[in-house]
């Protein structure tokens, strides 16, 4: 089951690409990326409507494969984007924010380590950790 | 609780360590307060994230400026900011009649000279925290009358 996490700083480079399975990657690259549009649409539109900071993006589903796309933009401007495999209908909402919950509190970690530079790709080990576990609960 | 006299006299202290390394090494003494400024950069970078964690997302400046002087400054000193200024064209003027990390000199015009280097490391802060929320800026620091600083 294809699951894909990213995330993106204020710049919009990749700070951090995990796929599983690792062959399709760059499939995955690309939607991800097709998606930061319309992350920062919903960022913009956003002005007088909810004050809230996490958003559920459902919607990118490909004619041949469907995939799930969920974004979350923290207060910092790190956006984080997730690729699940449609098929899962097992995982729900709850289980989509508790995911980029765990990953914004790992992030906040890497921010306050001071032998990271911000702006440098992620090449932390318990980041690392924390994406697999999360990936292989999804699996 | 110990933690805020612990924060103070680090800073004290750091703020003499570096100048003392720069009498006896180079001797270039404007670069201390970029040192120190630098340091408060990085440190605000890192503070924002964790404090912006869970609050709502911020609808504009304002807002942030807000934010700042409430919540940021409650957290790191205690207090909030006594008076904030703009001129609505990108101008903010935040005034803390008590700042904390000066209450410990005399009230009197005899420290006001050394006043700004212990400013800069919160000027750094400021700096660190705006910029991690996609604010661009320039933050100065003047001491008219201690311990009130602007």
């Amino acid at each position: 089951i294809p699951v894909s996490v990213i995330c993106f700083p204020q710049q919009n480079y990749p700070l951090y690409i995990r796929s599983i399975p690792t062959e399709n990657e760059l499939k995955f690259h690309y939607t991800v990326h097709t998606s930061l549009d319309v992350v920062d649409e919903k960022i913009s539109a956003m002005g007088k409507a909810l004050v809230d900071q996490r958003e559920l993006y459902l919607g990118l589903l490909y004619p041949t494969e469907d995939y799930k796309v969920y974004g979350y933009v923290t207060n910092s401007k790190v956006k984080f984007v997730m690729v699940v495999d449609s098929s899962n209908t097992a995982l729900r909402d709850n289980e989509i924010r508790s995911m980029f919950r765990k990953l914004h509190n790992s992030y906040t970690d890497i921010m306050c380590n001071p032998f990271y530079n911000p702006g440098d790709r992620i090449h932390s080990r318990a980041f690392d950790n924390m994406v697999n576990s999360m990936m292989m609960q999804v699996c | 609780m110990a933690d805020e006299a612990l924060f103070l006299l680090l800073h004290n202290e750091m703020v003499a360590g570096l100048y003392r390394a720069a009498e006896q090494g180079e001797g270039e003494n404007g670069r201390c307060t970029t040192k120190l400024e630098s340091m408060g950069f990085r440190v605000g970078q890192g503070l924002i994230e964790r404090f912006t964690k869970d609050t709502a997302r911020f609808k504009d400046e304002l807002d942030i400026m807000k934010f700042i002087c409430k919540d940021f400054w409650t957290t790191v000193f205690k207090k909030q900011i006594d008076n904030l200024r703009t001129n609505h064209q990108g101008i903010y003027v935040l005034q803390d009649n008590k700042f904390h990390l000066l209450t410990q000199m005399s009230a009197g015009k005899q420290y006001l000279e050394h006043a700004p280097k212990y400013l800069a490391f919160t000027c750094g802060l400021i700096r660190g925290g705006l910029l991690n929320l996609g604010i661009k800026s320039i933050v100065t620091a003047e001491v008219s009358s201690m311990p009130a600083c602007k």
